[in-house]
């Protein structure tokens, strides 16, 4: 199969420009600028692609609904913020392939009509921040940023924002607050970034991994992308396989392999027995079948989200209960505090989890918890607090027996 | 009184960037780069710069996980604890630095050496269980391992 | 206009309405703990979700505009589970003291409960963990009764500009604090108290000086004197079971006597002492080229903002003391004469609106008469405490003027309590010092009303006299920044630091509603037209007390008993 993503991660001195170049690098830049912005985003829009964030939403449109904005600027926010665990994708690309990052992220820009762009990476990936900042160095030395970029009377420019330790940063609404020197809590939406983002600007905000695609997208054109993989999620993506799996790694894949592929013929399989696997990080809710295929609609079917497709494993060794007990130490840990449901919710679920987890639960508190997380999913204003009871509603749902054990 | 290393770093981020509350988050962490942590007098002087409150500035500080008002250890230690290392036994490295520290999650040793953290998932899933300390990461850890790198630290 | 349906009625009103504010239109009050009006919306609570048709999800009402066709269900069963449980997971988190808390019969959490059907916790009851910040004079803050709906912090930021409490922390561990959890009393709090009167439920209150005033009134050696500001009497009745606006003025001097006050006062008399002085002050600085504008100095909380945010405008501000502190010194130099009463027996209590006033009474500053010149400061919350503790029937008593040496005020000094009332009176006698004649028309409406800034030019016997006010600090700052640009066309400048003046202080019954404070201020302007003299210096207390004692204002003896300095404190 042939790769979009990862083709050039593993040459030597990768990062650079001359390497970037020399596999045909920054050629999809001049063909974007010699179309009108709005040919660049009916490619995109033909070509399918949807955000590899977490919530899927199809780029195309997302730039769209940003062009049409009437206000100006506009800005091109790249998501590098990357924290659900079990993702570690994103700072491949931003480590050695970041010309592929701001190649696509300056056609972006172009397309929804802004000057400048913004790469907020977390605090700690030091050596990508590193690698980023020379690239943007580089591109500039080139004329691939700066004014009147190729000749063209299109000026863009590209800072990074360097993350200081917060998961919820990964949040649109609070990455946004976050650059805006606020306590990064989600705000309600609508409004939408796209209509009031960075400085109250039209903003469209964009993870790695998606930008990732587009330098080929406009190279190869739309109908191209969306030849890949299965037809209602077209394209490559990069699965991160973690947990209790022989070969622990990146894989860059078409959408729609099935779950039991990817673990035996990518991660040597399940180190143990399977016992479940979370499709999309600690947000999603657990799967036990294998034959799940591992692309939106499927794993939506399935009852999960595939989000960023960071595929945990767990094995039967393990206890569930525990399981669910560490995501939610996880929320409450990276909960912002504002929504009330969410505070508390998190604070009373690790309370809950962490008595039961030591057999120490009440009977009545089991469906207490599935309450819980129908509220926080019904109440909460961000992604954060309405998935933050996946984990441990599905694990409730899959295997009640277990928690019982927990409770008297 | 010599002016504070902190305050340089500042100083280029404002004329670069601008007197906008925009630049509060990358002063923020340059201070804390620069000073190991985020004194009483550099919120002062970022809120008469850029006209922020203190009381947000402190607001946001607080917030993340990477920031403190408070003197941290010449190495900080950030052990991951979310599921895929958990499910790698993270608790058992968390127990080796521990009892090799002498210091317990959240605090810093006496000598101002070191910083122990545990810590939300650092994106080093692939090599779980893993940590940071200060810019460096470390993956695959084992009890075996985690000795041999807080020895040479501490050598 | 947007039509839309919620339960079921068509209901049409303008875009951008929130769903919260359409659904009253639909005869629905949506429960809110962190909306309040006044304060923008900040969606922190989640109590107002409601359920949207076609939506996955229930929307924050407050934070949700509506739409056109848009079905709202604001109490389906999906909602009022959503909301029980939210409740549930405030009250575990909440401690149980409410049989002595402050906010017993009005504490919002409590209410909504109740209302909502909130019949038991099923979450365990989280252990207080958080220190009471008493580090203040004035306010103390309980980080474990706060369930973090943040309006305190909104209307430190946002109407006040003080800036000086905020969200810390994040997640479970969020609280409101303040720099580096210094506490209140180490900042450039200004004890204004609207964080009280916004807080849902008991987490802030002010410093009670109730045993005090009863340990006084209970100790036979002392002679306790009481003044009240003109705002009580327009808002005390709330407290005691009568409709807003009513005017208590008679009902509460006897209250005070009642309760045993050796000599019941009244402040207004000395707002009207202030005017003589603060007319003259003005008169002088126009005639003789001072600084100006001159800026009122009657609101501590003002004062003290003055102090940390505009050290540089301190020249402008009058050198008179407030009419607390007018009446301090001399209830235990003037009355204690008269009376011949022993100074260091008298208790000198006041009873304020507000709880900047505790700050300011403690002000190292105000010991002119060679004592403390005001030991115990009440609000207008803590006398009503007071009076129901005692069992007065306060509804029914009868009216009874304060004693007339230090009691009988003119309409000018009852109106210092609603914003605008202070220019108003001062400009009744300023006119008399300059032209030497009446003014004619006493109401001078352009500087009434709740508009946040409000200007007029008055024609001083052909002096043009252009003067403004402000009420709440975020609108006096839009009037300072213009002092301080050199750009001011004013000669004079009323600021009072709460919102409404000080009808709406700190002290005052519970309550965030302009509105209300309007109300109260109308009740002080009635007064005012009903008063036999509506003039300072026709007072004849205040004639006699220049002829007696002070003779003249800005004179010797007002010099160092009415006059004050200030200190420029800066920022931390």
């Amino acid at each position: 199969m042939e790769k979009i993503l990862t083709k050039n991660i593993d040459k030597p001195k990768a990062s650079d420009i001359e390497v970037y170049l020399a596999g045909g690098g920054y050629q999809a830049l001049p063909k974007a600028l010699s179309l009108k912005p709005e040919g660049v985003i009916s490619e995109v829009k033909k070509s399918k692609l949807v955000g590899r964030g977490g919530a899927a939403f199809p780029v195309g449109l997302k730039w769209d609904f940003t062009r049409k904005e009437s206000t100006q600027p506009r800005f091109i926010v790249c998501n590098a913020d990357e924290g659900e665990p079990g993702t570690f994708k994103d700072r491949v690309i931003l480590k050695n392939d970041p010309h592929l990052l701001i190649e696509a992220i300056i056609i972006a820009g172009y397309a929804i009509g802004a000057d400048k762009g913004f790469i907020y990476i977390r605090g700690e990936y030091y050596d990508e921040i590193e690698a980023v900042n020379n690239a943007i160095q580089q591109a500039k030395q080139k004329g691939y940023l700066g004014s009147n970029i190729l000749s063209s009377d299109f000026s863009f420019d590209i800072q990074v924002y360097r993350g200081v330790g917060a998961y919820i940063c990964g949040e649109e609404t609070s990455l946004i607050q976050s650059m805006e020197g606020n306590r990064p809590c989600p705000d309600d939406r609508p409004p939408f970034p796209t209509q009031s983002g960075f400085m109250d600007k039209p903003t469209a905000l964009n993870n790695v991994e998606t930008l990732a695609n587009i330098p080929s997208i406009i190279n190869r054109g739309g109908d191209w992308y969306s030849g890949i993989g299965s037809p209602d999620s077209p394209g490559t993506k990069l699965f991160c396989l973690s947990g209790q799996v022989n070969k622990p790694g990146l894989y860059e894949l078409p959408l729609g392999i099935t779950l039991g592929e990817l673990i035996e013929n990518y991660g040597s399989g399940v180190n143990g027995k399977l016992k479940a696997v979370l499709p999309g990080g600690v947000s999603s809710r657990l799967l036990t079948d294998p034959e799940v295929k591992l692309d939106y609609k499927d794993v939506a079917r399935a009852g999960s989200m595939l989000g960023s497709a960071s595929v945990i494993v767990i094995n039967q060794d393990t206890s569930i209960v525990d399981v669910a007990r560490n995501t939610v130490e996880f929320f409450t840990h990276e909960s912002c505090g504002k929504c009330s449901i969410c505070r508390e919710g998190t604070r009373q679920a690790r309370e809950i989890l962490t008595r039961m987890a030591n057999g120490n639960g009440s009977a009545g508190e089991i469906d207490l918890l599935l309450e819980l997380g129908e509220v926080m999913y019904d109440t909460a204003c961000c992604g954060l607090g309405q998935a933050a009871m996946n984990v441990p509603t599905s694990a409730i749902t899959l295997f009640r027996n277990e928690f019982e054990q927990k409770v008297r | 009184m010599s002016a504070a290393p902190w305050k340089a770093k500042v100083d280029d981020i404002i004329t670069q960037q601008g007197r906008v509350k925009e630049v509060l988050l990358p002063c923020l962490g340059a201070i804390q780069e620069v000073s190991g942590y985020i004194p009483q007098p550099a919120i002062s002087y970022l809120q008469e710069c850029l006209d922020v409150p203190s009381v947000d500035i402190y607001g946001v500080i607080t917030f993340y996980g990477m920031l403190t008002t408070k003197q941290q250890g010449k190495y900080v230690i950030r052990l991951c604890n979310s599921l895929p290392c958990h499910l790698n036994k993270s608790e058992n490295i968390l127990r080796v630095v521990e009892r090799k520290l002498g210091i317990k999650a959240g605090e810093t040793s006496p000598d101002g050496k070191f910083t122990l953290e545990t810590v939300a998932c650092l994106g080093l899933c692939d090599k779980a269980p893993a940590m940071m300390i200060n810019d460096k990461s470390y993956g695959n850890l084992t009890e075996a391992t985690t000795q041999e790198i807080l020895a040479e630290l501490n050598g | 206009m947007v039509t839309l349906t919620i339960d079921g009625e068509s209901v049409s009103i303008a875009e951008g309405t929130s769903i919260m504010d359409a659904a009253e239109q639909a005869h629905i009050h949506i429960p809110r703990l962190c909306y309040l009006e006044g304060l923008d919306a900040y969606g922190g609570c989640r109590l107002c979700a409601v359920e949207i048709e076609g939506e996955p999800r229930l929307a924050a009402s407050c934070m949700r505009q509506v739409s056109p066709g848009m079905k709202v269900l604001t109490h389906s069963p999906r909602v009022r589970k959503a909301r029980r449980m939210i409740v549930e997971l405030l009250l575990a988190n909440h401690p149980t003291e409410c049989f002595t808390c402050e906010r017993n019969q009005i504490c919002e959490l409590l209410k909504l409960a109740f209302e909502l059907g909130v019949t038991e916790v099923r979450f365990n009851s989280l252990k207080p963990v958080y220190e009471l910040d008493e580090t203040s004079s004035a306010i103390i803050r309980d980080s474990n009764k706060c369930i973090l709906c943040g309006r305190c912090v909104r209307v430190c930021h946002d109407v006040q500009t003080v800036s000086v409490i905020g969200f810390i922390n994040r997640g479970p561990d969020t609280i409101v604090s303040t720099l580096m959890e210094n506490g209140l009393g180490n900042v450039e709090c200004t004890n204004c108290g609207q964080c009280i009167q916004v807080c849902p439920v008991g987490a802030i209150k002010e410093r009670s000086a109730v045993d005090e005033v009863w340990a006084a009134l209970d100790d036979p050696t002392k002679h306790v004197v009481v003044q009240e500001a003109p705002a009580i009497r327009a808002a005390l009745g709330e407290e005691l079971g009568l409709s807003p606006g009513t005017l208590v003025a008679g009902r509460m001097h006897a209250a005070l006597r009642k309760l045993g006050f050796d000599a019941v006062f009244d402040t207004n008399f000395s707002a009207d002492l202030t005017i003589m002085e603060e007319a003259s002050e003005l008169v002088k600085r126009v005639t003789e080229g001072g600084v100006l504008p001159q800026i009122t100095s009657c609101s501590p909380g003002w004062i003290k903002f003055v102090e940390h945010f505009y050290p540089d405008l301190l020249p402008n501000v009058s050198s008179c003391k407030s009419p607390q502190q007018m009446f301090g010194p001399l209830a235990k130099t003037y009355y204690a004469e008269k009376g011949s009463i022993d100074p260091a027996k008298i208790v000198s209590v006041s009873i304020m609106p507000c709880t900047a006033k505790k700050f300011e009474a403690l002000r190292p500053e105000m010991t002119d008469s060679g004592f403390q010149d005001v030991d115990y400061v009440l609000t207008t919350r803590e006398l009503s405490r007071m009076i129901k503790e005692a069992g007065i029937n306060f509804a029914s008593l009868p009216d009874e003027p304060a004693s007339e040496l230090m009691g009988l005020y003119s309409g000018a000094g009852t109106i210092f309590g609603a914003t605008g009332g202070v220019m108003e009176a001062a400009l009744r006698t300023a006119y008399k010092l300059v032209t030497n004649k009446e003014l004619e028309n006493l109401d001078i409406l352009p500087v009434r009303g709740l508009n946040g800034i409000k200007t007029a030019t008055v024609d001083v016997d052909g002096l043009e006299v252009k003067v403004a006010v402000a009420h709440g600090l975020g609108n006096a700052r839009k009037l300072l920044d213009e002092v301080r640009a050199g750009k001011s066309p004013y000669h004079f400048i009323e600021i009072m630091a709460c919102p409404g003046g000080c009808v709406g202080g700190g002290g005052q019954p519970i309550s965030f509603d302009l509105a209300l404070r309007g109300t109260r201020g109308q009740t002080l302007y009635n007064e005012d037209k009903a008063l036999p003299y509506r003039r300072s210096h026709d007072n004849p207390s205040i004639k006699k007390i220049y002829q007696d004692y002070l003779e003249k204002p800005l004179g010797e003896k007002s010099h160092h008993l009415l006059h004050t300095k200030y200190t420029a404190r800066g920022m931390k």
